[in-house]
């Protein structure tokens, strides 16, 4: 064993009911390393790192920290030994300042000015500048982002946790973010790296763990092997090709014309002046980070939100003035980022769900009488088409897990086949092996002749099946270029560049 | 016909009650509990205010139990909502009418008594008065300038990133609940003890109702609270002073007065609001939602 190990882990256990989340798992961490931690949703990673962080207390095994056994009874304990971490959704308090919380992330913070002039010195330094008087929510994702940064960084922590980290950034950004993690791992801090991004991981990460199903399967150095060998030791087997093939633009199906919308909210984002055509056999990306008009743009597609004659139209026909129900009798059907609340009622039975959308279009209601029987063969059809893993149609939108109620919603769009289908990240927190399926039946779908709009954080995702990419930026939408031979690089510098960040100066 | 500075004087007696029960009410939403029983936990603390101060003659140590009445029995919402991870309205309402039964039931003995004469505190005004008036910027600091009170709000914004960050959500909501209890009972027994001066079964007269009106009148500030309740009690005095003058108004009218003006500023904030909360003046984010960590 070395002897620089900062943190160490021997024969960790957890178990909730029903569930092995960790078993026998053991690994080491070496002062200046960045250490790769990799898995599948439901492998167990989270778990890991929060009986690390103080927030779960393993059934067995030991831990320690800096040679020090590491049992840490809450998060204050694991600070105060020197853990510090960067959560995957952000454990910031809109409403509150940066300044306050910063300090709700701290043992004992000095007095308000004292913190305020420390923030603004260490997070010049690292060149992420912020303002300690900001409340967080007017801070873009990259800007919410350092303030979890600086918070860890006051603490001087001996291991640095970072969960997800980049899901939000655009490639700048996360360039950045990796420019400090290495000055940090040059000064000795030990930082435990969780992600699924596995290009990512090549690059930056000295070594990694990889986790399936609660167990330590392999670990390597990730640079010596390709992102494919990786994600087969991620599932477990080989990973299917995703077959772009046989697929021809044809006519224009889907029409917007100058779509302009005022915000709906103060936290919303007007649309300006939007347009785009899509043609049928044609799958169309819209990248952009979170927050720059994506949620409006479903809505206004969707007929939640109305806009102005002439803006939206389908085949020729105005859809611009109705409502949801009359453009998916139209034909133009769409998947939601949020899966409970949005696409499905949690609720709800899958039956029940199915009719929500699939009621007129699949005749499933008649003179305003519910079909049941028909309900539930089409539920049973899209459970039976999309390998959606459920004892039957019975079960509540609830009770599914992400990745299959992720391909429930999909495969209820698909299966009433629409001439354009517009979804909004749907591989968005699904498993490598769900997503793939997702990927695949959506350019199964284009291949028989529909028109699809992916609006996706996932830049890769985006490459691998759009055939033209627009970028979306604080309501504006880019032209479209073929995403044929479009580098990250240059996608990045659609969406906005690094959004005001410099290289870290230390 | 009408003098300002006694209207001013009653004016300030008039808003003390919904000034207690709207601030501990505040802190309780601070720290996302939406607690629908502050009627209940008034009439609990004028009953048991009261029967204190006629059983001792002493009216301070009638607010004191009051107080404690007010926290005791604001316990069952808690056990509802912070172990049984009740639904918190319900637990409110069922709070409310627990607390209006259980008042009439043991304030039969207390009808028809007179309470202790209470002394003036200074300029004439009563002593709870000043308290009140001393509570709001006190609870502004609390809020805005400790610890404690940045946890409380930190956990009433967003529950889930407090327990990530190790601050105990339920420790602080249970004791943002008792306080309210608290300021909700010496709300009540001022009417009791020092405004009526005797028990009448609901006494207390939606007054905690418009208390939670207040607090989201106030934007969730402890000055705004001052605010809202200067505001209901110089339009009751005022309707008051205008019935005892016969204007050629209807009493029915006069007597919606207090209650029309609240909700008409209420709604006209509100509008303006809009879930604006880059302003910083908006419900907190986890307002009315339960939360069960897994271990």
């Amino acid at each position: 064993m070395n002897s620089t190990a900062v943190f160490r882990a021997e024969g960790i256990g957890k178990s909730y009911p029903g569930v092995r989340a960790n078993d026998d798992v053991s690994f080491q961490v070496d002062a200046g390393q960045i250490h790769a931690l990799l898995g599948e949703n439901g492998a167990g990673k989270s778990t890991l790192v929060k009986m690390i962080y103080g927030l779960v207390r393993p059934d067995q095994g030991r831990m320690s920290l800096m040679g020090a056994p590491h049992q840490p009874a809450d998060p204050r304990a694991a600070r105060a030994a020197g853990v510090a971490m960067v959560f995957q959704h952000f454990s910031l308090f809109d409403a509150l300042t940066v300044a306050e919380n910063i300090a709700l992330g701290m043992e004992n913070p000095p007095p308000r000015r004292e913190l305020s002039a420390r923030i603004t010195k260490v997070s010049h330094d690292f060149g992420l500048p912020l303002n300690p008087a900001r409340r967080i929510v007017t801070l873009s994702a990259g800007e919410r982002q350092r303030v979890e940064i600086i918070r860890c960084l006051l603490q001087n922590p001996r291991l640095l946790i970072m969960d997800e980290p980049t899901s939000v950034l655009t490639p700048q950004e996360a360039e950045l973010l990796f420019a400090t993690l290495r000055k940090l791992a040059a000064q000795g801090t030990a930082i435990l790296y969780i992600s699924h991004k596995l290009d990512e991981i090549r690059t930056h990460c000295d070594c990694a763990t990889i986790l399936r199903h609660g167990r330590v399967v392999d670990s390597c150095d990730p640079r010596a092997h390709s992102a494919r060998e990786l994600a087969a030791m991620m599932v477990g087997g080989e990973m299917r090709d995703i077959d772009r093939s046989g697929r021809q633009a044809g006519e224009v199906l889907l029409k917007v014309q100058d779509l302009s919308l005022p915000a709906p909210n103060a936290e919303g984002t007007a649309l300006k002046s939007v347009s785009l055509e899509l043609r049928a056999g044609q799958i169309l990306g819209i990248g952009g980070v979170a927050g720059n008009g994506q949620e409006e743009l479903l809505a206004a597609l969707t007929g939640e939100t109305r806009s102005a004659s002439g803006t939206i139209t389908l085949e020729g026909a105005d859809l611009s003035p109705l409502p949801p129900e009359q453009r998916r009798k139209a034909g133009l059907l769409t998947a939601p980022e949020d899966r409970l609340g949005h696409a499905a009622v949690p609720d709800f039975s899958l039956t029940e769900n199915t009719l929500l959308t699939a009621g007129a279009r699949k005749g499933l209601v008649r003179n305003g009488l519910i079909d049941h029987r028909a309900a539930r063969s089409f539920a049973e059809s899209v459970i039976a088409a999309f390998d959606v893993r459920t004892p039957g149609p019975h079960v509540t939108a609830r009770a599914l897990s992400g990745g299959n109620l992720q391909k429930f919603v999909i495969g209820r769009e698909v299966l009433q086949d629409p001439r354009v289908l517009v979804v909004n990240q749907p591989t968005w927190g699904v498993d490598a092996s769900a997503a793939a399926f997702v990927r695949q039946s959506l350019l199964d779908l284009a291949r028989q002749g529909a028109g699809v709009i992916v609006i996706s954080q996932d830049l890769d995702e985006l490459l691998e099946l759009s055939d033209q990419f627009c970028a979306l930026n604080e309501g504006r939408l880019s032209e479209p270029c073929p995403t044929e031979g479009l580098t990250l690089d240059q996608i990045g510098l659609m969406l906005g560049g690094a959004h005001g960040m410099q290289e870290a100066a230390l | 016909m009408i003098d300002p500075l006694s209207v001013f004087l009653l004016l300030l007696s008039a808003s003390t009650p919904i000034l207690f029960a709207a601030l501990g009410e505040l802190i309780a939403e601070r720290a996302g509990i939406l607690n629908l029983g502050v009627e209940g936990m008034m009439i609990t603390g004028a009953l048991a205010g009261f029967a204190a101060a006629y059983a001792t003659g002493n009216p301070f140590i009638g607010f004191l139990v009051a107080a404690l009445a007010g926290a005791a029995i604001s316990l069952l919402y808690t056990v509802l909502t912070q172990v049984f991870l009740a639904n918190q309205v319900a637990s409110g309402l069922a709070l409310t009418l627990f607390g209006l039964g259980l008042a009439a039931m043991f304030g039969k003995p207390f009808e028809g008594v007179k309470a202790p004469p209470m002394p003036d505190g200074p300029f004439g005004i009563n002593w709870i008065v000043w308290l009140g008036l001393l509570m709001v910027p006190v609870i502004w600091w609390f809020l805005n300038r400790t610890r404690r009170g940045l946890i409380l709000r930190a956990v009433g914004e967003n529950h889930e990133a407090a327990h990530a960050l190790g601050y105990d959500v339920r420790l602080t909501r249970t004791a943002a609940i008792a306080f309210g209890g608290a300021m909700a009972g010496i709300g009540g027994a001022f009417i009791s003890i020092a405004t009526v001066l005797q028990w009448t079964e609901g006494m207390t007269a939606g007054a905690g109702w418009i208390a939670l009106a207040i607090v989201v009148f106030s934007s969730w500030t402890a000055f705004g609270v001052l605010a809202g309740a200067w505001l209901f009690g110089g339009v009751t005095v005022l309707q008051l002073r205008l019935q005892a003058a016969e204007v050629d108004v209807p009493v029915q009218l006069l007597s919606m007065a207090p209650y029309l003006a609240t909700i008409i500023v209420l709604v006209l904030i509100s509008a303006r609001q809009t879930y604006s909360r880059k302003a910083g003046g908006a419900a907190p984010g986890s307002l009315g939602n339960n939360f069960h960590a897994l271990r």
